[in-house]
């Protein structure tokens, strides 16, 4: 449990009444690359503590860095794929602080000569607007390594009897992206950054650079938030919310923040500069290191390496790498399915987009897979704590499960309401859908005779019903359907049935 | 018998090793016996690897006698200057916080030596992290010069200088930031290379300054030099800052000793004034041997050099106190736990550590560097600093348009007494005026002996430049320099230094 008490906070609307927030976003984020930034060791996630590391990235006296060329070409793509410019020629910088899970207590990163600057990143919102996020930087450093704090009731290093430090971290490569300050975002501040962080991680993806995982720290967020009264142009004194590690978080630490500054500045005070711990469970923030302007990394070129110069053909060829970006590809993909704009917000904001492209090119309809993919499958994933695509794959349920469930509907062998049935099945691990048919023993009764008889038996004991179908009241026929297929204990083809009770009282 | 393998020169030996006329065991055998004869008394060693060397030397003994094609040093024994690593081998850095760590790893430079089949006789002391022109900042004591005990042999490098001059080994490996092999080389009668900036690999050099550090060769003779230096050179992809391109051929260069029709160019600033009137008067009759062998001489202006120490002492302390930021306690070396303190944080180790570990220079030159570096600071010291190196570069590209090569004396003294300079830092440091700028512009430069000076009888050194990656210039002129001295001395110069093994009885 955190020790953590509430601060005072201002409700949202009051905040917002008196106050305009701006908001900054640094994002970092671990590259997927097979090794380290600065050496040649492993970069997996989850191995045995300090099993991949070497003298460099261990910062054994004498050792070197050496750049990783893929490391730099993803982060290129990375300020390609944000509209920034790229720098024709940087520096590494060396920032210099002591703590011990950084083993040269300096990092590598860069200072004032950022390889990516000055770009955006449409953002689009919930009400189909678009937001535009001004990109100040992304530049390229090492991670540190990662201490374990034991002892404490926290994991936390107050209370903590002892330190573990694990240096597998230690160098892998980190490109942060930061933005220029956001203004005018009013009340949808707390949207517009969460959105942001979406759409960023969403990139990444597209951009095959990172696994982009939050709840893993391959992607981390650290909001920056001042308020300014509403005539005023003048930014306050921001805080640093750091490692708002989840969507969800992210717009909650924004609305948090803004509660609390507002609860600050109404009152007379003075808000402190300072980095900020997120608590997830009771969704507040606590005071951290205090910011003063006298904290100094003494920053200078790394001599160590020698300066990134990417020639312009370098990054051409790298431009032309880049995917099609995903709100383009978005539009695209709703305009060749034919859904409407309430349907394709819908898919988006289910993460189903990917999966739907892949059921709908292995063969299925644009609206069956919609269908599939968002009924049944969507509840339990919901139940589960998850999402379709990461549900599914849990369960091992593919878009192949999908096209092949519905041709035994167009083929003829399932109706609809049998579909389902089968869905269930596939879902509950009974195997492919024709397996699960098997199994179940659904199949529409082809039968002319049997089904003809139904009609007959039910016509009849509906004169009403039947004279009204045949007075031109067509849509009475459904009536007559559901009885039908009452009596055929499910397995009819409702159209079959329908065309049978029309031929039968208009002929 | 002894006494003659002790003094012959390694071209010699490698050719004798080659005839298979003497064995390496023996060689080195007889190194290590003259060591455990004199190094009580000039004190070269930090770690005498007695078994390690004879068992290198047997093995060479044993391909040599499976005919098997060997490089031309295998089985020359060498001396390795305590900064660079040592797989197995203590690497002090002549400091206590290093005290007791054994690098798993080799540097590049020690691999290189290996794969030349050179035995390792042991690791030579130095100035604490070589910070110093002494070695009296050494925390392990002095080394002393072998042609006067009470005297400084040089530093950083005076344990590689004393090594040589006193026959313990023919050859030992050095490192220059600012004059770390040439002033050594020039106080002790013997001769010292720093090569161009990236010629040899910085891997594994446990970095004082990175963008001044240059590891190189020192010996007897010149062609020696150039033979170690060639073992010690060439691309290491483990160096971003290494040159990928041949080395340049020095082993030809001393062979051919041919200066006809070369440009010698004095440098007007590094003359005169200053210079002890012995020190002048051998510089003169050098710069008219090399007139008589070819060479025309013409006078340079480097006006930019009267700024180079005080660029140099803060551009070495700024990237020094980054460099030995990783001195910690937390992984390797010495951890000392602060007094009266009852479980004491990490920072207060760290402190309490460093206090410990740190000798004063040390110290001195981390306090200057975190200065210069601090914001604020910055542009007025380490900005400046690089403006002005600029400025030296400069004069050197200009210089060479006059001249092929630029000579002056290396250092302005012969070696002074134990205690002289040493509460002078100041006085220290101008020792090295002659030797910094070459560091700050990166290029070669050669010291070896002139003669002694009439007033002290000690040895005068005689310093070459040369245009970055002409490292071959400083070994022709060098190489000829050298056979006319020879003849006019009739012997080598330090044939007429004192017998140490009387000394040592004395002592």
């Amino acid at each position: 449990m955190s020790q953590a008490t509430a601060e005072a906070t201002l409700p949202f609307e009051e905040a917002l009444a008196a106050y305009d927030p701006v908001l900054g976003l640094e994002v970092h984020v671990e590259l997927g690359t097979n090794t380290k930034m600065f050496c040649g060791c492993a970069t997996a996630f989850g191995a045995e503590p300090n099993s991949q590391v070497c003298p460099v990235c261990l910062g054994l006296p004498g050792a070197l860095p050496v750049v990783n060329e893929k490391g730099v070409e993803s982060a290129i793509r990375i300020g390609l794929a944000l509209n920034c410019e790229i720098a024709s020629w940087c520096r590494f910088a060396r920032k210099n602080y002591f703590y011990p899970d950084m083993p040269k207590n300096f990092q590598t990163s860069q200072y004032d000569e950022p390889i990516a600057f000055n770009g955006h990143l449409d953002v689009e919102l919930a009400d189909g607007s678009t937001y535009r996020v001004e990109i100040e930087r992304a530049h390229m450093e090492e991670d540190t390594g990662k201490s374990l704090h034991v002892g404490g009731s926290t994991g936390r290093i107050h209370g903590a009897t002892h330190s573990l430090v694990d240096y597998n971290r230690a160098g892998i490569p980190l490109i942060e992206i930061v933005t220029k300050p956001m203004t005018g975002a009013g009340e949808r501040a707390p949207e517009i950054a969460k959105a942001y962080v979406a759409t960023l991680r969403d990139l990444l993806k597209a951009l095959g650079v990172s696994d982009v995982k939050m709840e893993q720290g391959s992607m981390r967020c650290d909001v920056n938030l001042s308020l300014m009264p509403k005539d005023s142009t003048t930014f306050g004194i921001r805080s640093e919310t750091k490692n708002v590690n989840s969507l969800r978080s992210v717009e909650r630490a924004v609305r948090y923040e803004i509660g609390r500054h507002a609860a600050i500045l109404s009152s007379g005070g003075k808000v402190t500069q300072e980095t900020r711990h997120w608590h997830e469970d009771t969704g507040i923030t606590t005071a951290g290191r205090e910011k003063s302007d006298a904290e100094d990394y003494r920053y200078f070129p790394e001599p160590d390496l020698v300066p990134v110069a990417p020639s312009a053909e370098t990054v051409e060829a790298l431009r032309a790498t880049l995917p099609e970006p995903p709100a383009a590809r978005r539009k695209r993909l709703q305009s060749a399915w034919g859904y409407s704009d309430l349907e394709m917000r819908d898919v988006v904001n289910a993460a189903l987009v990917d999966l739907i492209d892949e059921t709908v090119t292995a063969g299925a309809s644009p609206a069956g897979a919609r269908k599939w993919w968002s009924g049944e499958i969507a509840r339990r994933a919901n139940d589960a704590g998850s999402d379709v695509p990461t549900y599914a794959a849990s369960l091992a349920v593919t878009p192949a499960h999908v096209v092949e469930l519905e041709s035994l509907v167009t083929g003829g062998r399932l109706n609809d309401a049998m579909a389902r049935q089968v869905w269930d099945g596939v879902l509950a691990g009974e195997g492919t859908p024709t397996a699960v048919a098997d199994a179940r023993g659904l199949e529409l009764v082809q039968d002319t005779g049997a089904l003809q008889a139904a009609v007959d038996k039910v016509i009849a004991a509906n004169p009403d019903v039947a004279q009204k179908v045949r007075d031109g009241k067509v849509q009475a026929a459904g009536a007559l359907i559901g009885q039908v297929m009452k009596e055929m204990k499910g397995q009819a083809d409702a159209a079959a049935a329908r065309q049978l009770i029309l031929d039968s009282l208009t002929n | 018998m002894t006494n003659e393998l002790i003094t012959a020169s390694a071209a010699d030996l490698a050719a004798r090793l080659a005839a298979r006329e003497i064995s390496s065991a023996e060689l080195t055998q007889a190194c290590l016996d003259r060591t455990a004869a004199v190094d009580g008394v000039v004190h070269s060693y930090l770690h005498v690897d007695a078994e390690g060397a004879l068992a290198a030397a047997r093995a060479i003994d044993e391909r040599r006698a499976a005919r098997e094609s060997l490089p031309t040093l295998a089985g020359v024994p060498i001396a390795v200057k305590d900064v660079m690593t040592t797989k197995g081998l203590p690497t002090t850095c002549g400091s206590k916080i290093l005290e007791g760590w054994i690098p798993p790893y080799d540097s590049t430079v020690v691999t290189r030596l290996k794969a030349a089949g050179m035995p390792i006789l042991g690791k030579t002391n130095l100035d604490e992290f070589a910070m110093g022109s002494s070695t009296e900042h050494s925390a392990y004591g002095p080394s002393r010069n072998p042609w006067d005990l009470d005297r400084i042999p040089g530093g950083s490098g005076g344990g590689s200088s004393s090594v040589i001059a006193s026959f313990q080994a023919p050859l030992a490996t050095g490192t220059d930031t600012g004059g770390s092999i040439r002033q050594p080389a020039a106080v002790t009668g013997t001769v010292g290379t720093k090569p161009t900036y990236g010629g040899v690999s910085r891997y594994g050099l446990v970095a004082l300054a990175s963008s001044l550090d240059q590891a190189g060769p020192c010996a007897r003779t010149v062609l020696d030099t150039a033979l170690l230096h060639e073992v010690m050179a060439g691309h290491d992809p483990m160096d971003s800052t290494s040159i990928d391109a041949p080395v340049p051929a020095v082993v030809e260069a001393a062979r051919r000793a041919d200066v006809s029709g070369m440009k010698i160019g004095i440098i007007r600033e590094l003359t005169g004034d200053g210079f002890q009137a012995g020190v002048q008067q051998r510089f003169d009759e050098s710069v008219q041997h090399l007139v008589d062998a070819g060479a025309e001489v013409v006078e340079v202006s480097c006006p930019s050099f009267t700024y180079a120490l005080a660029a140099y002492y803060l551009i070495l302390p700024s990237e020094a106190s980054s460099n030995l930021a990783k001195f910690d306690a937390m992984r390797y070396g010495l951890r000392v736990a602060p007094h009266g303190i009852d479980d004491p944080s990490a920072e207060q180790v760290m402190a309490a550590t460093r206090d410990a570990g740190f000798g004063d220079e040390v110290k001195r030159r981390i306090i200057l560097g975190t200065y210069a570096l601090s914001s604020g600071y910055y542009d007025a010291y380490y900005g400046s600093a690089q403006k002005v190196r600029r400025l030296i570069a400069d004069d050197f590209t200009r210089a060479f348009e006059a001249a092929d090569v630029l000579v002056s004396p290396t250092a302005p003294t012969t070696a002074f007494a134990f205690g002289d300079k040493i509460d002078d830092p100041m006085a220290m440091y101008l020792n090295d005026i002659a030797t910094i700028p070459a560091n700050l512009a990166g290029v070669p430069g050669m010291s070896l002996p002139s003669g002694l000076a009439p007033e002290d009888g000690l040895p005068v050194g005689f310093q070459i430049l040369a245009p970055a990656m002409q490292d071959q210039r400083l070994y022709a002129v060098g190489a000829a320099l050298e056979a006319r001295l020879l003849s006019a001395w009739g012997a080598p110069l330090l044939h007429s230094a004192p017998d140490l093994t009387a000394a040592g009885k004395g002592a």
